[in-house]
């Protein structure tokens, strides 16, 4: 067997898996936002940018993504930063893997589980509840968007540290002396030298974040009470409830337009700020 | 900065830790501990809908992990000897399935496959004896297990490919010069060296598909995994009970993942 045919057969099952369940169901959703809504809730062949003009109708899910995706990356950012750079710079090795394993675990454990668990926090019998006991009274936590961001943050904190935490790590301690050597304070050390070299793993942690929370449903869902709702939410709504398939897939095509013009934009402004682009793996 | 590092510790520990608290409730309320009990975590498992879902979720998990980890590895091989547009098609497939929102796979995948399935299904009916009783394509645990498989994949082939961009491959030239057979040289070199990247895949792909919420939600049709049936029931008010099949599906990840951490560890340093 050549090695010519034994790529093509190491490749092939890969390759349908992907022509299933990933070109053919992504063109399905193509295709379908430029028809038009069957009376049964299906959708009618066509040729007609209906779907998109009526966009604007779901317009209040798209500006809460567009406000709370971004405050929610950089607000993670700013609590990850410090942690990032503690276990980076400051942390005695002996500690550091285990430290570091306990930062990314609760990323791969499940997010509905987790949000549950401030919905419980924050439900009229957790926090609010501690309020009134020390004399505060009348706070409504849940239901609102800083519990949905209190959710966001308490969410994607691990993926913002690993990046930043690798970039630091790579960092030549020796710069870091030869700063203080040559007479600058800590201060200016870390302005000028630890925080551009770390750039490449903040704008890898805040893309990863902020790619996520644009399609984010259960974070919403579970703590925004049906008031403070994303893309996500408007989704499930029109594929699960009114199953306006036509008019859905009009709103998929327009999520991952909108992430993709956020992203090429964000990558744009990074390379004119000249950082080199790390591969840093999801994990 | 100690002190943050701790607070932040806490930050992220303190709600999985009150999960676990709670679900010990001796009373049946979520909000006020009377007393240590475990017999939510007995209530949990003797509910035959929690127990449906899980042995959905596990044979959901299991499957899918292992296809993904077996056909990833396969293409993650493949790849690593050949250039030109089939690697460039398959580098774009992998960043696509990786970049897209869960929820737009979901999506894709519902209108996808029940769209497919309408064509196939009056076809079918057609050819079979008996155009009453045949089988009709449709949702369920196989459209769940593929698109699970297809998403781990591309998860898998990253974690490997990154493995054997790491390999030394003077190891696996000096094999061949031995005449050993191409075979011969996956199997005795290849193999044992990217093991810990494609046992890490699979457990990391086992916990993605049993956490997987999104994606269930849309293409598990009438079928219910752990996940969809605890953010019903969470709906439908909360019991000490949901939180002890919390505890037990935090508790499955942490060990799963730790176990895959430790996996990736030991493989990236040199084990020559």
């Amino acid at each position: 067997m050549s090695i010519r045919t034994r790529n093509w057969l190491l490749l092939a099952p890969a390759g349908t898996l992907f022509l299933a369940l990933l070109i053919v169901p992504l063109t399905v959703v193509l295709v379908f936002s430029f028809g038009e809504r069957a009376p049964a809730g299906g959708v009618v062949p066509a040729f007609t940018l209906e779907q998109y003009a009526n966009l604007p109708a779901r317009w209040t899910a798209f500006k809460n993504t567009l406000t709370l995706a971004p405050i929610g990356t950089l607000a993670a950012l700013l609590i990850a930063y410090p942690l990032a750079y503690f276990l980076a710079v400051r942390v005695d090795p002996r500690w550091k893997t285990i430290l570091l394993i306990l930062v990314i675990v609760p990323f791969w454990t499940s997010i509905l589980i987790r949000s549950y668990a401030w919905m419980f926090l924050l439900g009229g019998r957790g926090l609010p509840a501690a309020l009134e006991w020390i004399g505060i009274e009348g706070v409504r936590l849940i239901n609102t968007p800083f519990a949905v961001l209190v959710g966001i943050i308490y969410g994607y904190l691990p993926l913002m540290v690993f990046p930043i935490y690798v970039s630091l790590d790579r960092l030549d301690k020796r710069l870091l002396e030869a700063s203080s050597d040559l007479g600058s304070p800590p201060w200016r050390t870390f302005l000028q030298v630890t925080l551009p070299l770390s750039v490449p793993g903040i704008a890898t942690g805040c893309m990863l974040v902020f790619i996520l929370l644009m399609g984010e449903f259960l974070i919403p869902a579970m703590l925004g009470g049906g008031k403070v709702f994303f893309v996500g939410n408007a989704l499930v709504d029109l594929f699960l409830q009114s199953r306006n398939w036509a008019y859905g897939s009009a709103v998929a095509v327009a999520l991952v337009v909108v992430m993709l013009i956020t992203v090429t934009a964000y990558m744009r402004l990074l390379n004119r700020l000249g950082a080199r682009r790390d591969d840093v793996a999801i994990m | 900065m100690r002190f943050y590092a701790f607070s932040v510790y806490l930050f992220l520990y303190i709600p999985i830790g009150v999960i676990a608290l709670f679900s010990f409730n001796a009373g049946r309320s979520a909000s006020e501990l009377q007393g240590f009990s475990t017999k939510w975590y007995g209530v949990a498992l003797s509910n035959p809908f929690v127990m449906d879902a899980l042995k959905t979720s596990l044979t959901v998990a299991l499957t899918s992990a292992f296809l993904a980890t077996v056909f990833g590895t396969m293409a993650a091989v493949a790849l690593q000897g050949i250039s030109g547009p089939v690697r460039k098609a398959f580098d774009l497939l992998v960043y696509v399935a990786v970049m897209i929102p869960g929820i737009v796979i979901g999506i894709a995948t519902l209108i996808g496959l029940v769209t497919v399935f309408d064509q196939i299904n009056p076809f079918i009916a057609a050819i079979w004896p008996d155009a009453l009783e045949a089988p009709r394509l449709k949702l369920g645990m196989g459209s769940l297990i593929a698109a699970h498989a297809m998403f781990l994949m591309a998860l898998v082939i990253i974690i490997v490919r990154a493995r054997l961009a790491g390999m030394d491959r003077a190891l696996t030239e000096a094999s061949s010069d031995l005449y050993a057979t191409a075979f011969g040289t996956f199997l005795q070199v290849t193999l044992p060296l990217i093991f810990p990247a494609v046992l890490a895949g699979f457990l990391l792909s086992f916990t993605f598909s049993f956490d997987d919420f999104i994606i269930a939600f849309f293409v598990a049709g009438s079928e219910t995994t752990l996940p969809v049936y605890v953010f019903s029931s969470i709906r439908r008010g909360v019991t000490p009970e949901i939180n002890a099949i919390g505890t037990m599906v935090l508790a499955v990840s942490l060990i799963l993942l730790f176990a895959a951490q430790m996996l990736l560890r030991r493989g990236a340093r040199p084990s020559r």
